[in-house]
């Protein structure tokens, strides 16, 4: 997505590098969450597992990104363009690597609630994970582009895949009260929900990255929350 | 590419409130032996902080930095139109005495070049072609020029020896004692450093710091990560055009123009 045409032809190729790891683990990313959610529906532990075994590819990709921008900001000396894209990639990787630990996590949680009776509520599931997964391959098409409006379009939908989870915690808490029963498999569904949902967060973050290295400042305007079910600061670790 | 002249250059909106212009660039041209070199520049250089000019070669920023102490009679032909006000003096004019620029400005160059005479010499030289010193105040002002340039420690037991004996780097700092021993306002730096080694460099670039309390530097450079290193603000020239001067933080992370940020990054063919 760089403008090429550095007088050294192999800088330009380091760069397309960087950018082709991250559109690949990116898209692993997407690739992960869309099988766990999979997993869930179709109650299949095995395949669960696999997910979360397919983390470590994740993982090693970040550590790869992070090798080569530290060589590019050693041996490049990268300026202006140059060094947002680099400095991009870096906090970019870093924030994939969480996403496919989100999905990772909705997989592992996929095990003990294929253990239990079936419930319906499990696909309410899909309509949140789906919002998360056209936001991460948004924001990537738009890094991939080099498109600030695009990322900023992500950073603004994310308020939707707020309003869609507090609407699903609020069903959820619903359910419970009514059959305490279902208090098990709603409480995975809920932490399920809540790692989605922060996805999107991620996604947004990456907006703002995208933001960031096309026009060299931040992103500033305040964005609207859309979850209500908790105060800030206070969803981490869950 | 636009022509700036319209409007004077002040190193941006980022700059202190405080600070002061030590010298003003109005509208000026120069041609030598039929060149048009430099194309109505216009700039602000700040007092007591480090000015670098970078671009590529040919692009007029030695010629600028010459016209500052007017040593551009090295030029055949020439012609130089505008003002170049220090002080609220223009320094083009005249009437203005070369002794006295030379003593408000001193110029060190790409490589060191000491007289061929002792290191103590070199410096009380300069020192007495514009003052009358008694033996005792001749030394302590060469004792304070090589330690404004952070020598003195290697040389105070060799002031008698000749300076053709010291390193590279040595040198370079003797240059600077020297031109610091006139007490000028103004030091103009012409590549100082591209001759030298990275540990001779680094100690430049220290002193460079430690000269800007007391003097507004304006340097040369072609290493860009020198600039960005030393520099508080950052001119970028091109075809005898000054296209960008601003803050050197922003001009390395943010420029304003394609062309600076492409001749930064590597572009430029």
């Amino acid at each position: 997505m760089h403008s090429k045409d550095h007088i050294i032809k192999s800088y330009d190729q380091e760069l397309d590098r960087l950018t082709g790891e991250i559109a690949r683990m990116g898209e692993l990313s997407v690739t992960q969450l869309e099988a766990a959610i999979d997993v869930v529906e179709r109650r299949d532990e095995r395949a669960a597992l696999r997910v979360v075994e397919n983390d470590d590819a994740i993982d090693a990709m970040e550590t790869e990104i992070s090798h080569d921008v530290v060589r590019l900001l050693a041996l490049r000396a990268p300026m202006a363009r140059d060094l947002r894209e680099v400095f991009a990639a870096l906090r970019i990787a870093a924030d994939i690597e969480r996403i496919g630990d989100y999905g990772a996590n909705v997989a592992k949680r996929a095990i003990p609630l294929s253990m239990v009776a079936p419930i319906t509520h499990a696909r309410s599931l899909r309509r949140l994970s789906e919002l998360a997964a056209v936001a991460v391959r948004k924001v990537l098409a738009a890094y991939r582009e080099g498109d600030a409006e695009a990322a900023y379009q992500v950073w603004e939908d994310d308020v939707k895949l707020d309003e869609a989870y507090t609407g699903l915690f609020r069903e959820l808490l619903t359910y419970m009260m009514e059959d305490p029963r279902s208090i098990t498999p709603c409480t995975h569904l809920l932490f399920m929900a809540k790692n989605i949902e922060r996805i999107g967060d991620h996604a947004t973050n990456i907006a703002e990255n995208v933001w960031f290295l096309v026009k060299g400042e931040a992103l500033e305007a305040t964005r609207k929350k859309g979850d209500e079910t908790s105060g800030p600061e206070l969803e981490e670790g869950i | 590419m636009t022509n700036l002249a319209a409007a004077a250059q002040t190193p941006s909106d980022t700059a202190s409130v405080n600070e002061r212009t030590k010298i003003k660039v109005r509208d000026l041209d120069f041609y030598y032996n039929g060149f048009h070199a430099l194309k109505g520049i216009n700039m602000d250089i700040p007092e007591k902080k480090v000015t670098a000019i970078i671009g590529p070669s040919g692009c007029g920023k030695s010629t600028l930095l010459r016209i500052f102490n007017r040593i551009y009679a090295m030029y055949p032909k020439l012609e130089a139109q505008g003002e170049v006000v220090l002080d609220g003096e223009n320094v083009l004019d005249k009437s203005y005495s070369m002794n006295r620029l030379r003593s408000k400005v001193g110029m060190v160059f790409q490589k060191p070049v000491p007289f061929p005479m002792t290191i103590f010499e070199n410096v009380a030289y300069g020192i007495r072609h514009h003052e009358k010193l008694k033996r005792k105040a001749m030394e302590a002002r060469v004792e304070e020029a090589l330690r404004g340039a952070a020598l003195w420690d290697e040389v105070k037991d060799k002031l008698g020896q000749s300076a053709l004996g010291l390193s590279g780097g040595q040198q370079q700092r003797l240059c600077i004692a020297r031109g610091i021993a006139l007490k000028p306002e103004v030091l103009l730096l012409d590549e100082p450093t591209s001759a030298l080694d990275p540990i001779a460099t680094g100690r430049i670039e220290q002193l460079v710091e430690e000269l800007k309390k007391e003097y507004t530097i304006v340097m040369v450079t072609h290493n860009m990560q020198q600039a960005a290193r030393v520099s508080d603000y950052t001119a970028f020239m091109y075809l005898g055009e000054l296209v960008e001067f601003g803050v050197t933080e922003k001009i390395f992370t943010k420029p304003d123009k394609k062309q600076t940020e492409d001749y930064i990054t590597g572009r430029f063919g």
